[in-house]
């Protein structure tokens, strides 16, 4: 068989329906799909066929992401941002999980929160901002609300779903040995459920991040979303990029650590 | 016969929209103390609801089940239960599953500091028995379907249960392994004196493992016979190929397949092989 023969069937294996990859192909494909649009985009910048008004460079980013750090007050813009996200992330699942416990677990709390919470998630949170700002004010308190109206409803509702996950099995193997309804509860049901709870978390957070951008539209001044909206009035494109591309990157950062949590809190799940 | 279990006119409907589907209908059957009795039956006869009904898990529509004479209300330690599968803690070592009621308070309420040495020596002892101690600090999903009905085993005989229920508990093993768990289960029942009730779909399990061998009949779910097996006590798997035991095992399949109006209609077949050859030589 002649090289080029070889590499035919290499490149076909490649496409087995879910098959495998070694870890430096798999590399290789992660690395191409980042770096393909960062080549389009710089490409597309330096090729002078949008102007750069519109369309900045990478360079012209990163320089603008430097002076934004070293004059503009990024890191400020940051923590009030990473701050309001948090706070309204954290409030929605202190209230969250337990409702979606109660829910998942007991028929007359779901018949009564679950029809209710399904009809709220489907009304817009974008437009509680009136209410929220007569209610509420516009304090700091107004965009950690808007972030919790944003989050809050799905919470509940897919923490409801992972409860309601725990095999039945599980359940009745613990009701056989005597367990009380405590018990199942605190000793079957939120071990069994906890890491679909931490991947709902994960997922939910990744909500609260778009809402930060719609609650820093209310009378902010300061914040990772609001310099957006800020660097659009004045036309500074560059400025947009950089903030768009800092918040994929926190994140990034945040799914990850919570990928992390997840591989250190149940060690069970990734023995094999 | 002093009957551990003692199932009186036992009946369970369960509801559907406006009807109702009759489960079990007039069941009656005592179990005596350290007794093996297994259920066998088509699908739909009501064998596994009449464990569950044992367990407690279901209610009874009508009728009453007694164990040592006192009617069951609810599940209760007295009868543990092993199912089919997914019932182990995949959070808990093989160690701490098996020790899962030491963590219920029930399990507590009647211990004295003696007792909790004692029943930690139980733990060990239930480890060897069932040939896990090389995995005691494994996690469940790190096991074998065998190791973990093994695991699953000990866990429901930890806190010396009168009875043991088995629903189907090796339906899902291959057939070696199978083997092997009956040889286990047979050694642990004359070992522990713990009354068995297994629900089974095979029927050569069955008669391997029962001393009695319950069949059930579908439409509505009751008993249809009791076929005494005739082995000793003590046995081994060359006894499923000796003539008594085929025999028994045709007479048992016959009567399931009867009951569950399964017969396969061979006329039938052969009308629809010669139809679809005239078909094929009109083309």
């Amino acid at each position: 068989m002649s090289t080029q023969d070889e590499w035919i069937a290499g490149w076909k294996r490649l496409w087995t329906i879910r098959g495998q990859l070694n870890r430096r192909t798999y590399l290789m494909f992660a690395l191409a799909g980042l770096l393909v649009p960062m080549a389009g985009w710089w490409a597309l910048a330096a090729s002078g066929w949008m102007d750069a008004v519109f369309m900045p460079g990478p360079m012209s980013v990163l320089e603008r992401a430097y002076t934004w750090y070293a004059d503009e007050g990024l890191m400020n813009d940051i923590s009030v941002s990473v701050y309001r996200v948090i706070a309204g992330f954290a409030l929605s699942a202190v209230f969250a999980i337990p409702i979606g416990l109660m829910i998942g677990t007991y028929r007359p709390v779901q018949a009564m929160l679950e029809p209710l919470t399904d009809f709220i998630r489907y009304m817009p949170a974008v437009a509680f901002i009136p209410l929220v700002m007569l209610w509420v004010g516009i304090e700091e308190s107004s965009k950690i609300a808007i972030i919790f109206i944003g989050t809050f409803f799905q919470m509940v509702l897919m923490v409801a779903e992972d409860v309601r996950r725990v095999p039945i099995t599980q359940i009745e193997a613990a009701q056989t040995m005597g367990a009380n309804r405590g018990e199942i509860v605190s000793l079957v049901i939120v071990p069994s459920a906890k890491p679909a709870l931490l991947d709902t978390l994960r997922v939910t957070m990744g909500w609260a991040w778009t809402y930060l951008v719609v609650a820093e539209l209310v009378a902010a001044n300061s914040g990772l979303g609001y310099s957006i909206l800020r660097a659009q009035r004045f036309m500074q494109t560059d400025k947009i990029f950089a903030g768009i591309i800092l918040i994929g990157l926190i994140g990034l950062v945040i799914d990850q650590a919570f990928r992390g949590l997840h591989r250190r809190s149940f060690p069970w799940l990734y023995k094999k | 016969m002093d009957a551990r279990i003692s199932i009186e006119a036992a009946r369970k409907v369960f509801r559907d929209g406006a009807h109702g589907i009759v489960a079990l209908e007039s069941v009656d059957l005592a179990i005596g103390s350290s007794e093996f009795v297994t259920f066998v039956g088509a699908s739909g006869c009501g064998k596994s609801t009449l464990l569950r009904c044992i367990s407690g898990l279901e209610s009874l529509s009508g009728g009453v089940i007694r164990v040592d004479g006192t009617p069951i209300r609810g599940p209760g330690m007295d009868r543990a239960m092993v199912f089919q599968h997914y019932s182990l803690y995949p959070w808990l070592t093989v160690e701490e599953n098996i020790k899962f009621t030491r963590m219920l308070s029930a399990g507590r309420e009647q211990m004295t500091s003696a007792d909790v040495e004692v029943a930690s020596g139980r733990a060990d002892a239930l480890i060897d028995l069932m040939g896990l101690g090389h995995v005691r600090n494994a996690y469940p999903n790190q096991l074998s379907g065998g190791m973990q009905q093994r695991v699953a085993i000990a866990r429901a005989l930890l806190p010396r249960p009168q009875i043991l229920l088995m629903d189907e508990p090796f339906g899902a093993l291959d057939a070696q392994t199978r083997e092997v768990m009956h040889d286990l289960i047979l050694h642990v029942s004359k070992l522990e004196k713990t009354t068995i009730v297994f629900v089974t779909h095979d029927v050569e399990e069955a008669i391997y493992l029962g001393q009695r061998v319950v069949v059930m009949a579908p439409r509505p779910g009751r008993i249809d016979s009791i076929y005494d097996v005739d082995l000793p006590a003590q046995r081994n798997q060359d006894m499923k190929l000796e003539s008594g035991f085929l025999q028994q095992k045709k007479a048992i399949m016959d009567r399931i397949r009867e009951t569950a109006g399964m017969r396969t209609d061979h006329e039938l077949l052969e009308r629809m092989t010669r139809q679809a050859q005239q078909s094929n030589d009109m083309q």
